[in-house]
């Protein structure tokens, strides 16, 4: 049996991953994908803590939170597509006002 | 054998996502994430959560990264460029990442000291994984289903919307 805390280190480590990627990348749909690393990292120690303490609620909130990064990533990247017929550009440095 | 393959997994999927930064094309940040989503797999197959890896397999590479790289290939994403990239992001961004994960470490290491026995009895007793995950989502967790169910109707009309010629 691998330890739980070899999961929880890995998560931290992939969480940590997605949060600097959120902060050094300037391209939208980059940002996007580094929310979805950050929502798989939190994934992962649901399933670890479910296996953990034998219960399978973790498995549960992992399968809602599958739903709603599935419904975030539909309206996200319409909103990218949406972002780059207006302003012509992926840049989130570039969209910074509220409207134009 | 069962910790080399959970080794061989964690490094590839840390790789991989560290990957995601250093590359410049968002298509091959894009398909590193997907093999990061697919070492995750794995991982969840060795913790026995089988209905969870098939749809770490299905939903995630199969519809959300399809969806990403659809978009990237429309848009025609290029390489990125920041001309005028902030500085407080180069030298206040990575040290308090750093500081974020020796925190996490350090609050896993505390609630959870090494010698912590993991629970022996199988998490789903006689019946399979996704057999005992559907009756326990159809019973004590049906009212968040039917909210879910809303919530993806919801996310359908506002893609729709969004997606609309003139917004």
């Amino acid at each position: 049996m691998i330890p739980l805390t070899y999961y929880l280190l890995l998560s931290a480590a992939l969480f940590t991953l997605g949060v600097l990627g959120f902060m050094i990348k300037r391209n939208v749909i980059s940002m996007f994908m580094c929310i979805e690393l950050m929502l798989n990292a939190v994934n992962l120690s649901f399933v670890a803590l479910a296996r953990q303490f034998s219960l399978l609620d973790g498995q549960i909130f992992v399968f809602f939170v599958m739903a709603v990064a599935a419904a975030e990533a539909a309206v996200g990247l319409g909103i990218v597509v949406a972002l780059f017929r207006n302003r012509h550009t992926l840049d989130v440095d570039e969209a910074r006002l509220m409207k134009w | 054998m069962e910790l080399g393959v959970f080794v061989i997994l964690a490094v590839v999927s840390v790789a991989s996502a560290a990957n995601i930064l250093i590359q410049r094309q968002p298509i091959h940040s894009a398909l590193s994430l997907i093999l990061t989503f697919v070492c995750l797999a794995g991982i969840y197959l060795q913790m026995h959560a089988e209905f969870i890896a098939v749809m770490q397999v299905v939903i995630y590479t199969g519809a959300i990264m399809v969806l990403f790289v659809f978009v990237i290939m429309l848009l025609n994403a290029r390489e990125e460029v920041s001309p005028h990239k902030s500085r407080v992001v180069r030298f206040l961004g990575i040290p308090l990442v750093i500081v974020l994960l020796v925190e996490l470490g350090s609050i896993v290491f505390h609630s959870f000291p090494e010698g912590t026995p993991v629970a022996q009895e199988t998490l789903s007793g006689s019946l399979g994984n996704t057999q005992s995950i559907g009756m326990l989502l159809y019973t004590d967790y049906a009212i968040p289903l039917e909210l879910t169910s809303i919530l993806l109707l919801v996310a359908i009309v506002g893609a729709i919307l969004l997606a609309k010629k003139e917004l």
